[in-house]
């Protein structure tokens, strides 16, 4: 049975929803909950959950993969619930998916123990253990504490397996012996040939903007990961290869008013945040508010920013400080 | 249990399986900086205030939901934990507007000593909750303006009368706008609330009231409780007896005279065991739930009024004192009533609604005028530069000085039960009890079963602390009515000593230390029944001759209660007192 975790870990597969958490050891940590729980009761239940909320602006890449992978999609789901013996899974996916292939994805499932579960709530809910909250119809969609993390403790009490559907999708690859360590970019912003594109995980990210004719002849920084959380690169620093959801955003300066820009970011999180934790509720609060005064208070912004990063309760709120702390530091005060 | 060893700012601690590291961090003196964290509720993490360091791993953590493992290295400060805490402070400072002299923490505020510790800039963020709305339901008064949004009132609210609503910065806790819902006025979310967004009506207002009028004669009595919970506030060991410099301290505050709600408590039982014996024999109304907690007792009439006629008419200890210092007292010192003003010193909140209820009035007027909390009482001591720390004893006045053990241990979960049965037991018998300790009823759980055998009868008796408990046998009676014969219930968790009006901060180690304080007093008590008070003998040789002189004075009735209209205030000093 686990011949596929095995082969995931060699693989080298890291989770595609953002952490970028290994696969391979998740799915271990999984297997060896249920394993634990079962010597207390053997009735135990586990469960599959394939995120599907892509609720990061910029990313387009599950919306790619299931417009032209749905059939790998669930074959990697089907394969997690084998190798956890969960008897039941849930698709979740965010209003725009679930009207574009729910239809479709529900002809491929069958008869599978495959709930499509159309997303409620909002970005936060694309944080796994909000989303478990959110399946469980919790009125109030907000993160738990970690840990116990959904492993061992998820959807309804029960050891769960939660990865994105770009990871399900390379799952079936591997178990194909069909995986060549490639993932999904998606390339926005100030560029010619925007989209989705599949090429090797290891290419620097300037490879990356050149062979998809995406490289700007002009000065330009790129937000990579995400248009709101994604961190900021300069055009002399690409060559690390992407990282979180693999998105890149391009931001010509001739183009890019800075102020505007991050005040785009944090009329976002000011949208999406729970509110359930100080750095984060206030933090958040603070940031909007200082964006509104005339001349920045940097000193002010980057302790809030800070805090941010070290104390938020969801790894959601921790993300809300790079892309500022980035451009602070790499180029509005360089 | 496992043992873990860990170690923590390099100190060895042991800890058991499932403890936090905040709460083995507490077990070995070292402490953690916190405020959404109580020890009575689930650990939340939202302050992020106690923050630390784990050897090996990369994010800062919080240590009141961190459980230990076996080996960690933990550190609790360093200049990257410090800073984030003082960030926070200030984040946390900007959505609390400060009113110090007028809240319930004034003389320990947390938040104050935190700022100090951390070099906090307590005004660097713009108050941003100035102008939210403050309001009062019944005799809690809740403050938006100074709320942190930690949420811990939500959680301990038996009701579920605060909600939250909203998301982001926009969150608010409001009371429940559903008309199935009512506030008991038990004011367990003033006692955890963590930074004093929730007062009794009146606090601090109006403690001077009582003495406004010059030409009255102006008395006191004061809670069985208070005596072992006051001392705290002049920094007292927790759990100290302090019943006489109490008395001397009021004495000084200028009262006329000084009583201790233990007689009354002692009225209340003699009444109490006379309706048990009485209910037992015709086996009629039972289970005989206890009516001394005006908290219990609204909750009974709101939520579940079928159970009304379970409920005892005796009335509660300072009610029926407060009515025989206006009839018996008044009588005997040749006193026209309506010139004595009577306040009541009370570990709670909800007398000060139950005081106002017209059922109670005597020749139309109300047994007791005032009530004030432990709280506020120690707010007047301190103001009148009273220190309960260097004061001469003094004794409470006849002829209601002195109670007997079983009037002291009203103040904690299983006592009214305890007394009635030693009471009872006199009554139904005609003997007394070799030994009068109930120990079963005694202690902090929340329900405490006790099957008590009396004459040929056995007395299945359940003692409950906590309405959410309170609840749960309620739907047992419902399913089983026969379940039990008697029904003691406190809406505050310990009974009395863990009230809503009682010093902050409150947990479990200190509801037990004041408990166990009352138990002692009872232990070195002489007399422990309260059928044998000689102050109640001579009230009812005297006075108290017939059932057309006690029902006014000693029972009392329910009824189906509605929702209480929500009144909006424009300040905090505005409180109205019903």
């Amino acid at each position: 049975m686990n011949d596929i975790i095995e082969k995931i870990k060699k693989s080298g597969l890291r989770g595609r929803g953002g952490a970028g958490f290994p696969t391979g050891i998740k799915w271990e940590s999984v297997v060896k909950s249920i394993a634990d729980k079962k010597t207390k009761d053997k009735n135990t239940k586990s469960f599959v959950i394939c995120n599907g909320s892509e609720g990061e602006p910029n990313v387009c890449k599950d919306d790619y993969i299931l417009d032209n992978y749905p059939e790998e999609v669930v074959e990697g789901i089907k394969i997690a619930m084998k190798t956890t013996s969960a008897k039941e899974a849930y698709l979740v996916l965010n209003h725009s998916l679930f009207e574009k292939y729910a239809e479709e994805l529900e002809k491929i499932i069958g008869k599978a123990k495959i709930k499509i579960f159309k997303k409620v709530g909002g970005y936060l809910c694309g944080e796994e253990s909000t989303m478990i909250e959110s399946i469980e119809g919790k009125e109030r969609k907000e993160p738990r504490n970690k840990p116990p993390y959904p492993t061992e403790v998820g959807l309804w009490g029960c050891p769960t397996l939660v990865n994105n559907i770009e990871t399900f999708y390379s799952i079936a690859l591997i178990a194909r012996d069909e995986y060549k360590q490639e993932r999904f970019y998606t390339i926005s912003g100030d560029v010619k040939n925007s989209g989705v594109f599949r090429l090797p995980e290891d290419w620097p990210m300037e490879k990356v903007l050149h062979k998809t004719g995406n490289f700007p002849e002009e000065k330009f920084f790129v937000q990579v990961g995400g248009g709101a959380s994604g961190q900021i690169f300069l055009d002399t620093e690409l060559t690390q290869e992407a990282c979180g959801m693999g998105a890149i955003v391009v931001h010509l300066f001739s183009q890019t008013d800075l102020k505007e820009l991050m005040k785009k970011w944090i009329e976002f999180f000011y949208a999406e945040n729970c509110g359930k934790c100080v750095p984060c509720r206030e933090g958040v609060f603070r940031l909007r508010e200082m964006l509104e005064e005339e001349k920045i208070n940097f000193e002010d912004m980057r302790d809030v920013l800070l805090n941010l990063r070290e104390s938020s309760f969801c790894p959601l709120g921790r993300a809300v400080a790079a892309p500022f702390e980035g451009l602070i530091g790499k180029i509005i005060l360089k | 249990m496992k043992e873990m060893k860990i170690k923590i700012n390099g100190k060895s601690c042991v800890g058991k399986e499932g403890q936090t590291i905040l709460e083995i961090a507490k077990e070995n003196g070292i402490e953690i900086p916190s405020l959404c964290y109580h020890s009575d509720l689930e650990a939340k993490a939202l302050c992020r205030m106690c923050l630390v360091e784990i050897k090996g791993q990369k994010d800062l953590k919080t240590s009141c939901s961190l459980l230990a493992e076996d080996g960690m290295e933990i550190l609790t400060s360093s200049p990257r934990i410090d800073k984030a805490r003082k960030i926070n402070l200030e984040l946390i400072f900007s959505h609390h507007q400060e009113e110090c002299p007028d809240c319930v923490w004034f003389y320990n505020c947390q938040l104050l000593k935190m700022a100090k510790q951390f070099g906090v800039e307590i005004t660097r963020f713009k108050d941003r909750k100035v102008g939210r709305k403050i309001s009062q339901c019944g005799t809690v008064v809740f403050d938006q303006t100074k709320c942190i949004d930690c949420r811990n009132c939500v959680e301990v609210c038996p009701v579920g009368f605060l909600e939250i609503e909203g998301r982001g910065a926009d969150i608010r806790i409001k009371e429940s706008e559903d008309e199935q819902k009512e506030c008991i006025n038990c004011g367990q979310c003033i006692v955890h609330c963590p930074v004093g967004a929730i007062e009794g009506a009146g606090e601090f207002e109006y403690i001077n009231d009582p003495f406004k009028d010059k030409n009255k004669i102006v008395v006191v009595q004061f809670a069985p409780s208070i005596r072992t919970s006051i001392g705290e506030e002049f920094d007292l060991p927790i759990g100290e007896i302090v019943t006489d410099k109490l008395v001397a301290g009021m004495k000084k505050l200028g009262f006329a005279k000084v009583f201790d709600t233990s007689v009354g408590a002692d009225f209340t039982t003699f009444e109490e065991a006379g309706e048990l014996k009485d209910r037992l024999e015709k086996g009629e109304n039972l289970p005989a739930f206890s009516s001394c907690c005006p908290s219990w007792v609204k909750f009974i009439e709101f939520y579940y009024p079928e159970f009304i006629p379970n409920l005892c008419t005796s009335r509660s200890p300072q009610i029926m004192l407060g009515g025989l210092i206006k009839t018996f007292w008044a009588e005997k010192e040749k006193i026209d009533p309506r010139n004595i003003v009577v306040v009541s010193i009370m570990p709670c909140v909800s007398k000060k609604y139950e005081i106002k209820r017209e059922e109670l009035k005597i020749n139309g007027m109300f047994p007791v005028d005032y009530v004030l909390t432990t709280r506020e009482l120690a707010y007047l001591f301190k103001k009148n530069k009273i220190d309960l720390r260097n004061i001469e004893s003094e004794k409470a006045d006849d002829p209601f000085g002195i109670p007997t053990g079983a009037g002291v241990i009203y103040g904690a979960s299983g006592g009214v039960f305890e007394s009635a049965l030693r009471t009872a037991y006199f009554k139904i018998t005609g003997k007394n009890l070799d030994d009068v300790k109930i120990k079963e009823v005694r202690g902090m759980q929340g329900i405490k079963k006790k099957e008590i055998k009396i004459g040929d009868k056995i007395i299945k008796t359940v003692v409950v602390s906590g309405i959410r408990n309170a609840r749960k046998m309620l739907e047992e009676l419902k399913k089983n009515p026969e379940a039990f014969d008697t029904m003691e219930v406190m809406a505050c968790p310990g009974g009395c000593i863990g009230g809503g009006g009682q010093p902050v901060p409150t947990d479990e180690d200190i509801r037990k230390k004041r408990a166990a304080a009352l138990y002692d007093i009872d232990d070195k008590k002489e007399v422990r029944l309260a059928h044998e008070n000689p102050a109640v003998k001579k009230v009812y040789a005297d006075f108290l001759t017939s059932e057309e002189i006690i029902k006014p004075i000693l029972h009392t009735k329910f009824s189906p209660k509605k929702k209480t209209t929500l009144q909006k205030l424009r300040n905090s000093k505005e409180t109205n007192m019903l």
